[in-house]
């Protein structure tokens, strides 16, 4: 049994036209029992800048409050927001630190940077970057996530069509993966031409299973 | 910092609230040669007096303009082995925060820092205030910016100043002269005219010193023979 497989997870990160969507399952189990239907794996950092974890839940819930913490102080002292590629840096440097000792979750980081230009990343529990220009997946789901994505995406699709797909990826993997799904969330960012960026958070009904 | 019998601070409070080692630390800034700084609406210029001990040293091997990242430099007024901890220090902090974050310090924080550093050693065990006052010069994505920093450890910023010997006469210059529009070539001019105040003895490339960065945010310190021409636009 690895450690990564204990609480169970999946979480997948797309681009689109001026647009990114993160997802992830609900469930919390330990190991084959389900203890929760609602968990929480995509936290918030800023306005533009979204963070999921995945692995071990108790690892995923102090690396978010670590991050906070040091976004927080960043934001004090230098009065602005975090761009996302200086953010993947620090979760980069912050994993690495515990080299010999890890904290056991990957890390899926999706948020708008500069000209509102979207950034997704991933990284293995020791802080190796991987960015990729399409979509990052990661959890017990992420075989299957990999070849649903894989299959499914297509460059610059607009706001409804990448919620479309990432919704169906997402609930198709969890599917073939016993340890992850009771439902899905998405959360969908888009900056609109005029108006400030805006957010659609969606819960979605899958297999309860 | 400082062994036993030292971790006490030898700075320390004067009955009127003074910190009499920090004036002492100005003294020493003020009769330092003058260095000056003017921020213009498309980049900075700092200058400075190079004057050297004896016609026998070598000017070439001697830098008082420093980069601290290839978009900041500073100049200091006073103790120069003081300036060299600091700008030593100060490089060091700049590349631990680009290995966090993988993106260039903003002046800001890079001044902040090294304020702090200038503060440390006013309330630390051993040893004593720096004997430099800096101007740090640099252009990030808050366009150029212009910093003064203290032996005390307080830090501003400026459109125009100077430091040392001369500062009275060069800030009245400056405060005359300086103009909010002022372009990188005219800051130039005006930086060495305010030099020229009070300079004794003939001015030339190989007295002086001029750094200048502009939206290029390239940090760079003229060469002799560059500031040569400039003092001929000038005549």
């Amino acid at each position: 049994m690895s450690i990564f497989e204990y609480n169970g997870s999946a979480l997948v990160a797309m681009v689109g036209k001026n647009c990114f969507a993160i997802a992830s399952d609900r469930r919390l189990g330990v190991q084959l029992q389900t203890v929760a239907t609602d968990f929480q794996r995509v936290f918030k950092i800023h306005d533009r800048l979204y963070i999921g974890l995945s692995g071990l839940a108790t690892d995923a819930q102090t690396m978010y409050q670590k991050l906070v913490f040091r976004h927080k102080l960043y934001q004090l002292r230098e009065e602005r927001d975090m761009k996302p590629q200086t953010f993947a840096s620090l979760v980069s440097a912050l994993l690495y630190e515990k080299r010999f000792g890890p904290f056991f979750c990957q890390p899926v980081i999706a948020g708008l940077g500069d000209n509102d230009e979207p950034f997704i990343c991933t990284m293995d529990c020791l802080g190796a970057k991987e960015l990729a220009k399409d979509f990052v997946v990661s959890g017990t789901a992420s075989e299957s996530l990999y070849g649903a994505c894989e299959s499914m995406y297509k460059p610059d699709m607009e706001p409804e069509e990448l919620f479309e797909t990432i919704s169906q990826a997402l609930l198709s993997s969890v599917d073939r993966d016993c340890l992850s799904g009771w439902g899905g969330y998405v959360l969908l960012v888009y900056a609109a031409l005029l108006t400030p960026t805006e957010v659609q958070e969606k819960i979605l009904k899958g297999r309860m299973d | 910092m400082g062994d036993s019998q030292y971790s006490f601070s030898l700075t320390t409070f004067s009955p009127s609230g003074k910190l009499v080692q920090i004036e002492h630390a100005l003294q020493a800034v003020g009769s330092g040669q003058t260095s000056l700084g003017i921020k213009a609406a498309n980049g900075v210029v700092v200058a400075t007096e190079k004057k050297l001990p004896s016609i026998l040293v070598d000017e070439t091997s001697v830098q008082k303009i420093q980069l601290m990242t290839p978009n900041i430099g500073v100049v200091y007024s006073g103790m120069g082995p003081d300036s060299r901890v600091l700008v030593r220090k100060s490089r060091k902090q700049a590349q631990q925060y680009f290995r966090l974050y993988k993106e260039p310090i903003p002046i800001t924080q890079l001044v902040r820092e090294t304020a702090a550093v200038m503060q440390e050693f006013t309330q630390s065990g051993g040893v004593r205030p720096f004997g430099v006052s800096l101007l740090i010069a640099g252009y990030d994505d808050n366009g150029p910016q212009l910093y003064q920093v203290d032996p005390s450890g307080s830090y501003f910023s400026w459109k125009a100043s100077a430091m040392g010997k001369n500062v009275s006469n060069a800030k009245t210059f400056l405060e005359k002269r300086y103009t909010e529009d002022m372009e990188l070539e005219d800051a130039i001019h005006t930086a060495i005219l305010t030099l020229k105040e009070g300079f004794e003895g003939q001015i030339s490339g190989k007295n002086i010193e001029i750094g200048i960065i502009g939206a290029d945010r390239k940090f760079r310190v003229l060469s002799s023979s560059e500031i040569d021409d400039y003092l001929a636009e000038v005549e």
